[in-house]
């Protein structure tokens, strides 16, 4: 899948979180996605930007312009080297949290977008790739 | 550090948030507005969302929390102008907001707080205490 464009944003402070929001929402424009396209995408991305804050420890967003036959999308790729999930199915569920928050991220994050793929190992970190056709 | 206004008109609190607030930011509006309501005996409070682009749910949970904490301090909130596609989107993120009244502009959020607080007594500036 060719890609055509992309940038690497670090994840460290709550105050990142505001400028992978604003640049996955800059690059959504880009891509010609609709309003409520760019709200769903840019809320999916916060959701997991600070996910890889809050558990990963800080980590790495990766935003993608991509084209795949005639169709553009946006593909946001987080990274972070923490302590990784154990039970990946059980941190998918809706209302599960180990932390303070809803537990609404993941799962919700996952509706929000047209793929969505996580792969996590204990002890190395957390991979989460969401993405988004126009 | 960055901060959002919180103003008083009679027995309100008014806020309109107008940046894209980072975490701490949200939390630190939570923590002035319970604040305030307390200080000033405020009967209802109007939070303005007509210029947030998207509500993710962190910021829904302090919305939330700011009307939970409102009510047990005797207080109602309103949310208003709170954008369609924002909407959309917090509806299949999963957050419906349960126990946040909401209204579409000011001018019925106003009006939402009147019906629900008796009528809006006109104090006096000065006065910041409850004359009931």
């Amino acid at each position: 899948m060719p890609v055509t464009r992309s940038e690497a944003l670090e994840l460290r402070s709550a105050a990142d979180v505001v400028s992978v929001r604003q640049a996955v929402r800059t690059w959504a424009i880009e891509a010609g996605f609709s309003l409520v396209d760019q709200t769903k995408m840019v809320t999916a991305a916060s959701e997991i930007a600070r996910n890889t804050i809050d558990y990963g420890g800080g980590g790495v967003a990766n935003l993608e312009l991509i084209n795949e036959g005639s169709r553009r999308g946006l593909r946001v790729v987080f990274e972070d080297t923490g302590p990784g999930i154990s039970d990946i199915q059980q941190a998918m569920t809706d209302h599960y949290t180990t932390g303070n928050g809803l537990g609404l991220g993941l799962g919700g994050a996952k509706r929000l977008v047209n793929e969505f793929h996580i792969s996590s190992r204990v002890g190395e970190g957390t991979r989460v790739v969401i993405t988004r056709w126009k | 550090m960055d901060r959002i206004p919180i103003l008083r008109l009679r027995d309100l609190l008014l806020v309109t948030i107008q940046v894209d607030m980072h975490d701490r930011l949200a939390m630190q509006l939570q923590d002035e507005l319970t604040a305030r309501i307390s200080e000033t005996g405020a009967r209802g409070v109007l939070i303005d969302i007509s210029s947030l682009d998207i509500v993710d749910s962190f910021i829904g949970r302090m919305i939330a929390n700011i009307a939970a904490m409102a009510r047990v301090l005797d207080a109602e909130t309103v949310v208003v102008g709170m954008q369609p596609a924002v909407a959309i989107t917090l509806v299949e993120l999963g957050l419906t907001l349960p126990g946040v009244r909401t209204a579409l502009n000011v001018d019925k959020g106003m009006a939402l707080l009147e019906s629900a607080t008796g009528e809006i007594e006109d104090l006096p500036d000065t006065d910041a205490g409850d004359t009931e």
